[in-house]
């Protein structure tokens, strides 16, 4: 999840970049800075890429319409005879005592509990190794430098070893801890916040006699809420998304994400005497990624903000 | 019954077990030791994820409300077999029950993970069940799980697709032969049957042409696929590889359902439980699909095998071993059985079997077919002494590298087969076992 974020942020820098750059080199009679020359090639891969990420979500849609009978004899990739989305819908709420409510409200604690509290750590240690100079802050960025390159899937067993001895494994806890770290989250706010406080501005609050807890709170943290807000959507996919890490901590079905739930309802056409319910799947795959949509859609704009900041020198 | 959805099978699940508290009250004089361990009360913890497993778990928390049993999904067949492998090894976190298929029993109970039933009164339930299943949880002079359903196996096939193209239901497997390759000249895009290499089917396969290939002593075992009874099987089936009139998809695939919801597939020689897969999963097909017998070698007596089914097992390291067995006995043959049965799992008990209501049923999805006569018929001619090796688990998911490459390559599926047994032997000799 990560390293598509990351794709997506100097993809997006360098196609700011890149249009400024050859009007300057060549400063060419059609294009400028504000209109920049359209190229035929790169609108052609840009389109099949976007055509690779959309396909996938259209089908998804489309086929959550469906009733399971027609999911395999109508064509994938349009409306079958049937419109069933409110009756899937419904169908995916109340299977099975209503599971499902269940696992989103799960999904939604540990998105709070561990992708809130991951921000949040991140943003007042990643201010915290920018702003002030201590012995080992060199030996602290290694460190988050080489944690940030192990996958957390790599770290898993271990962690379910410990988490184990701990007693703690097939509860919540077992999901929300392991969350709160996030070591890409620390060295972004560090990066950031570095950039984003002026270390004058700290020292003229200092002079007025104000606390560090108070210059945290009133001062760095209103001018850190760009990246914060990059941060928290980072640790929020993550979350949501988290598939490995509870399947190994989690045995009780009641703690379950909803993408354990949903893998759960899918295997269960894979046994036998088991009852198929694709289309519950599918429903509710959709309706697993509708909060994260609507999360993005609201603070794109703060995510912007966040990602140019300090790119310009003013 | 059989298709009903899962909102109103809970519906049915309540009332079934509101009669059950009726009936239990009526006649009490049945079960009174058991009633007394059950009163006391208690915490059970079974791990299983067939559905019907909640629904029998709140039908006997009806019936005896001083005992909670809690029912944990913790995943699909191997799935859990590895997190019980990991519960046992850790000594940690054991549920009390769990859900273990037949071919999985040998290695739970050689290693000594299983409560041997029979100390708790087990041995006085031969008969209760069909021999399929019974043999399949005794072993070794003891008994290691209570069967909950069991996989006669039959022929399921789309009558309508058949009769389109003029193809007769197959009697015997050289009937069936010569059907996959007319149907598939027929229509190229229809395949009788789809396999790309099943370790169940295949051992069911053998087990009905008579081949033994495992024998199992203790820890001394031995695997053998040259029997002549394994060879006609592998021969005549490497045929059909061959000529490519098998479908190259994988069961319980999404394509698989998907080929039989769209007449890509127009059979299956399968367990007893297909029925309900086929209602639930393949809903297109309603009123299409019939269950003929599994075809036959020809000239021999009628024989069939089992594929698949599960038991529930009681672990060794729980400490209530008793109530676990009540639970165990009402899951097994008592009321859990009706409520299971009523569910569309097919019955491993002789009782439920052969009660004339059920086979006398007709069942919609098969066209009113009275289905249950054909599959009844299928677990009276279970061909009996099969074995399963006591690391059977890893075996089949062997299967594809080795077996399995007689689908996709050059590799003919006797020799697949040597190699399968080789690298299972292996495997065993690495595990401690005797095995040649």
């Amino acid at each position: 999840m990560t390293i598509t974020a990351t794709d997506s942020r100097t993809h997006r820098t360098s196609a700011r970049r890149r249009p400024a750059r050859t009007s300057m080199l060549k400063s060419t009679r059609f294009s400028s800075v504000t209109r920049p020359r359209r190229s035929a090639l790169l609108t052609a891969l840009t389109s099949i890429a976007l055509i690779y990420s959309l396909l996938p979500l259209v089908w998804l849609v489309l086929n959550a319409t469906k009733p399971q009978a027609e999911l395999f004899t109508s064509f994938g990739l349009w409306f079958s005879d049937s419109f069933h989305l409110i009756e899937n819908i419904a169908a995916t709420l109340s299977y099975d005592d209503g599971i499902y409510t269940r696992w989103l409200l799960n999904t939604i604690l540990y998105v709070v509990a561990g992708a809130g509290g991951a921000t949040l750590l991140a943003v007042a240690g990643g201010y915290g190794l920018a702003k002030f100079n201590f012995p080992g802050r060199r030996a602290v960025f290694a460190v988050v430098i080489g944690a940030a390159a192990v996958p957390g899937t790599a770290l898993a067993v271990p962690t379910f070893l410990m988490f184990s001895q701990l007693e703690l494994t097939n509860t919540p806890w077992s999901v929300i801890i392991p969350s709160l770290i996030s070591p890409f989250a620390l060295y972004l706010m560090w990066v950031f916040a570095a950039e984003a406080v002026p270390t004058e501005l700290m020292e003229a609050a200092r002079m007025d006699g104000a606390s560090e807890f108070r210059i945290f709170w009133q001062i760095a943290a209103p001018l850190l809420a760009p990246g914060t807000v990059t941060v928290a959507l980072f640790t929020t996919v993550a979350t949501w998304n988290n598939y490995f890490l509870p399947l190994i901590m989690l045995r009780d079905s009641s703690w379950y994400p909803l993408t354990l739930g949903l893998n759960a309802w899918n295997s269960q056409a894979s046994t036998a005497g088991g009852e198929a319910v694709f289309d519950l799947v599918i429903t509710g795959s959709l309706l697993m990624i509708l909060p994260l949509i609507a999360v993005f859609l609201l603070l794109q704009r703060f995510w912007q903000a966040g990602l140019s900041a300090g790119s310009v020198k003013e | 019954m059989l298709a009903l959805t899962r909102g109103r099978r809970r519906a049915l699940a309540g009332a079934a077990a509101l009669a059950l508290v009726i009936t239990s009250c009526a006649d009490n004089g049945t079960s009174e030791v058991d009633e007394d361990i059950a009163a006391e009360g208690g915490e059970l913890l079974l791990w299983g994820w067939t559905g019907v497993y909640e629904d029998i778990a709140e039908a006997y928390m009806e019936e005896n409300p001083e005992v909670t049993v809690e029912v944990q999904n913790v995943g699909t067949n191997e799935d859990q077999y590895t997190a019980l492998q990991n519960a046992v090894a850790a000594g940690s976190g054991i549920p009390d029950l769990a859900q273990i298929e037949y071919y999985a029993i040998p290695q739970f109970a050689i290693a000594d993970s299983l409560a041997d039933l029979s100390e708790l009164g087990a041995e006085d339930l031969e008969g209760t069940y069909t021999p399929g299943p019974w043999d399949s949880v005794t072993m070794e002079g003891g008994i290691w799980g209570l069967p909950i359903d069991s996989g006669p196996m039959a022929f399921f096939y789309n009558a309508a697709l058949l009769e389109e193209h003029g193809i007769e239901v197959p009697e015997t497997w050289e009937d069936f032969a010569q059907a996959a390759r007319d149907l598939n000249e027929a229509d190229p895009d229809v395949y009788l049957a789809a396999d790309t290499g099943d370790a169940g089917f295949a051992t069911s396969m053998i087990w009905q042409s008579g081949g033994r290939p495992y024998q199992v002593d203790g820890t001394s075992v031995s695997i053998d696929f040259s029997e002549p009874e394994t060879q006609r099987w592998a021969e005549l089936w490497n045929e059909l590889i061959e000529d490519e009139v098998l479908a190259p998809i994988t069961a319980w695939s999404d394509e698989w359902y998907q080929g039989m919801a769209n007449g890509t597939i127009a059979s299956l020689t399968t367990g007893a439980w297909m029925g309900s897969n086929l209602q639930s999963g393949v809903e297109e097909g309603h009123g299409d699909w019939r269950v003929a017998p599994m075809p036959q070698w020809e000239g021999e007596e009628f024989t069939t095998a089992e594929n698949g089914g599960s038991s529930i097992a009681i672990m060794e390291d729980s400490d209530n071993k008793e109530l676990a067995y009540d639970f165990l006995q009402f899951a097994s043959n008592g009321g859990g059985a009706d409520l299971a049965r009523d569910q569309g799992v097919f019955p491993a008990t002789v009782e439920r079997l052969e009660d004339e209501d059920y086979l006398n049923e007709e069942v919609e999805y098969f066209g009113d077919q009275q289905v249950y006569q054909v599959l009844a018929e299928s677990a009276d001619s279970v061909a009996e002494g099969r074995q399963y090796l006591p690391f059977h688990v890893h075996a089949i998911s062997i299967f594809n590298d080795t077996a399995g490459q007689a689908y996709v390559s050059d590799t003919t599926l006797s020799e697949g087969l040597e190699e399968w047994g080789e690298q299972s032997a292996a495997y065993g000799n690495e595990q401690g076992f005797d095995v040649e």
